[in-house]
């Protein structure tokens, strides 16, 4: 073997590196977080023009906020001199013992105290049924929907309202408020809204002519009029037509408006996600033998719901926040009970009124980010079939 | 055609509930508690505390029909009822009372078919000024800008008081309640105008409660009091009678610390109030301890004033109007004979 002429040329430079260069780290300018803000936050004139403007709307709210809610507020006091300006010569952040006094009315609104613990096991079922059903690895979650849909409601319902047989006092359901009226008209319209809206949107899909029809009108008209007026008559008209024995409560009647309300909507949603569904996987399920119900249940319903898992969530938190609207009929909500107690000449002060919707906001906030975040959490999980 | 019906649908259902309830009385004895509407969001008339018990002064009307029908205070379920659906509540039957301080008006006592058994605040539309601006009269208020809820009837009656005392009036409206407060307490107007009973517990609601005073002034007229349906006669009896002893127990000295002493009392008026004489509880309908029950129960009408909006209260209302008519006021009650 000889060596050929342009090797050896090779072989006569004089600088020629026998080892390989160490690796150096990139330029600090670009690592770190220096490099991460160059990249993200400063990359073009237009997002650094955003950046500033978002820096600084961030920069005026948060440290008024802060000192609002902890370093000018008030933690400890017995009554409305304790969150004044005028006697404490201060500056005044929120009341907060004004909100320790009023918790339990926030919580339990005018529930008898002596059977406050009746409302409390409530609450505990209640998240026993949510966890079970949201924790996708929990064992035996098929006994766990029978329990959340039909264990907890009959249960609940014997609990709350009372059960003369078996010795717990009746309450009536004008003395609930606070929490539990949210909880309670939050998970009844969650709860029927869904089965509800499903069946909707399939009789809206239907080839049977009046259950097609009976489907179109019922989600027309409960889609087509405001909530407020669903519940305005339910509560005002329902009772001049109907004996005062026959006429359901004024609670029921609110569930009653929003569970319609809500499954008319999420009738829509679901019908969404089924239109979305490719004609093949019908024709597949058909061709393989599968009856009508078994083609829903099997292949089209899981496929459709889950394209529609952001929109149905969506519904859901629409519909969460719009319990606070049964205030208009007089039902004591948490919002309604908060709006009540900064009336209280009490605690009457300049900043009751936005201590107490301080803690609307966070109260619903938590509810709903926790909620949309789940969301996030199946829909990655689901999402990981249609990656592969 | 749909409103024909609508008209015929709702006439024949006042018709229904009307005949339906003509026996209230019998109604709540055979219940055994007594359904009283309510505002739930009025301090000092009718607000639930800290413990969700109900207080106020239209709370106690209803208490007290309770004390004298069933024997105990306590056996009344408050519905908190809105400005809106009050009148459909009394009328449908889902309430048998109604304690919402509720401005008596012809219309209402007429057409709505309401019974008034009284008044139990004679409320009317104040101003409130700060007292650095050294007024102590409405009419000193000339070329003053004025604070006032956008779309009331408090906004009219506010121009037509200036007008007719010919003063010139600068009002700023607002949309709700609490802007107009606040808006009040920043400064932007020299004085604030509602009704007397709001003028009070929006004070309290202030940066600095003392700086500010309440207008002697009372521009307008608003009788509030209790109501129940028409066609029940022997239930309006009771409803204002109860309301009637409450006042006339003030008017004897009788309260609820002294009653049970007071008993004892050779007064004939005392005595046939509290049913030591004669049988007046029982020409109701009732007992004849009736009255006894409400005042050592509920207590009478100038107790029950202090208690909730006067100097019990963090209210402080001055009982102005609704004093005595023994003591300057115009509060006063056919005698128990």
């Amino acid at each position: 073997m000889t060596m050929s002429e342009g090797d050896l040329a090779v072989a006569e430079l004089r600088f020629i590196r026998t080892e390989t260069l160490e690796q150096q780290p990139p330029p600090s300018s670009l690592t770190g977080p220096i490099g991460w803000a160059r990249e993200n936050l400063f990359s073009s004139p237009f997002n650094i023009v955003l950046t500033i403007l978002i820096g600084l709307l961030v920069l005026w709210i948060i440290p008024d906020l802060l000192r609002f809610m902890f370093f000018d507020a008030v933690w400890t006091g017995a009554d409305r001199d304790a969150c004044l300006e005028s006697v404490q010569n201060r500056t005044i952040g929120a009341c907060w013992p004004f909100v320790w006094e009023r918790l339990p009315y926030f919580i339990y609104g005018s529930y008898p105290i002596p059977e406050r613990w009746r409302v409390d096991i409530f609450f505990v079922l209640l998240a026993v049924g949510v966890a079970w059903l949201l924790w996708l690895n929990a064992p035996r979650r098929d006994i766990g929907v029978v329990y959340s849909f039909v264990v907890l409601p009959i249960v609940s319902f014997i609990l709350l309202h009372g059960f003369e047989a078996i010795g717990l006092p009746v309450v009536d359901t004008v003395y609930w408020g606070g929490v539990l009226v949210t909880m309670v008209v939050a998970s009844v319209g969650i709860a029927f809204s869904l089965p509800i809206g499903i069946l909707l949107a399939l009789g809206r899909r239907s080839n049977m002519p009046t259950v097609k029809l009976f489907s179109v009108v019922f989600i027309e008209f409960v889609r087509g009029v405001p909530l407020i007026t669903v519940l305005f008559m339910a509560s005002v008209m329902l009772p001049l037509f109907v004996p005062e024995e026959l006429s359901p409560n004024k609670l029921l009647r609110a569930l009653i408006g929003i569970a319609m309300f809500s499954s008319a909507y999420m009738a829509e949603v679901v019908r969404a996600g089924l239109a979305a569904i490719p004609k093949g996987q019908f024709e597949g399920a058909m061709a393989v033998g599968l009856g009508y119900w078994q083609m829903m249940r099997l292949i089209v319903l899981p496929q459709a719901l889950k394209i529609t898992i952001p929109n149905i969530v969506n519904t859901f938190i629409g519909m969460f926040k719009d319990t606070s609207l049964v205030f208009i009929v007089g039902i004591f909500d948490l919002l309604r009970t908060i709006e009540v107690s900064r009336i209280d000449p009490k605690w009457a002060t300049p900043v009751t009124s936005t201590t107490g919707y301080l803690v609307a906001a966070l109260f619903y906030l938590v509810f709903c980010y926790g909620m949309s975040r789940y969301a996030r959490m199946t829909e990655a999980r689901l999402g990981k079939a249609d990656r592969r | 055609m749909k409103r024909v019906f609508g008209v015929v649908a709702l006439a024949a259902a006042v018709f229904v509930a009307q005949g339906a309830s003509a026996q209230t009385l019998k109604q709540v004895k055979d219940r055994g508690v007594l359904n009283c509407g309510a505002n739930g969001q009025l301090a000092g008339f009718g607000l639930p505390d800290a413990q969700g018990n109900w207080a106020g002064l239209d709370v106690d009307v209803c208490r007290a029909v309770a004390a004298a029908v069933l024997g105990d205070a306590k056996k009344v379920k408050f519905v908190p009822l809105t400005a809106k659906d009050r009148f459909t509540a009394l009328q449908s039957g889902d309430v048998d009372l109604l304690a919402r301080n509720t401005t008596w008006t012809e219309s209402r006592d007429t057409t709505l078919g309401l019974n008034f058994t009284g008044v139990n605040y004679y409320d009317g539309q104040g101003f409130m000024v700060r007292k650095s601006l050294k007024v102590n009269s409405a009419l000193e208020l000339n070329g003053a800008s004025v604070c006032v809820q956008q779309g009331t009837t408090t906004e009219l009656n506010l121009a037509d008081y200036f007008r007719a005392n010919k003063m010139q009036l600068k009002s700023v409206t607002f949309a709700d309640a609490d802007q107009t407060v606040k808006a009040y307490d920043a400064g932007r107007c020299d004085a604030f105008t509602t009704d007397a009973s709001g003028l009070y517990s929006e004070r309290l609601r202030l940066a600095k409660p003392d700086d500010h005073i309440v207008l002697p002034e009372i521009i307008s007229k608003e009788p509030l009091g209790p109501s129940v349906r028409h066609g029940d006669d022997q239930w309006f009896d009771v409803v204002k009678w109860v309301g009637f002893a409450m006042v006339d127990a003030e008017d004897l000295g009788v309260d609820s610390k002294n009653v049970d002493e007071m008993m004892k009392s050779t007064n004939p008026e005392i005595r046939r109030l509290l049913g030591v004489e004669g049988n007046f509880g029982e020409q109701l309908g009732l007992t004849k301890d009736t009255f006894y029950k409400v005042i050592k129960q509920v207590g009478n009408y100038g107790e029950s004033f202090e208690r909730n909006v006067g100097s019990g209260s963090p209210l402080k209302i001055d009982r102005g109007l609704n004093k005595l008519w023994t003591k300057g006021g115009i509060m006063y009650a056919p005698p128990i004979h």
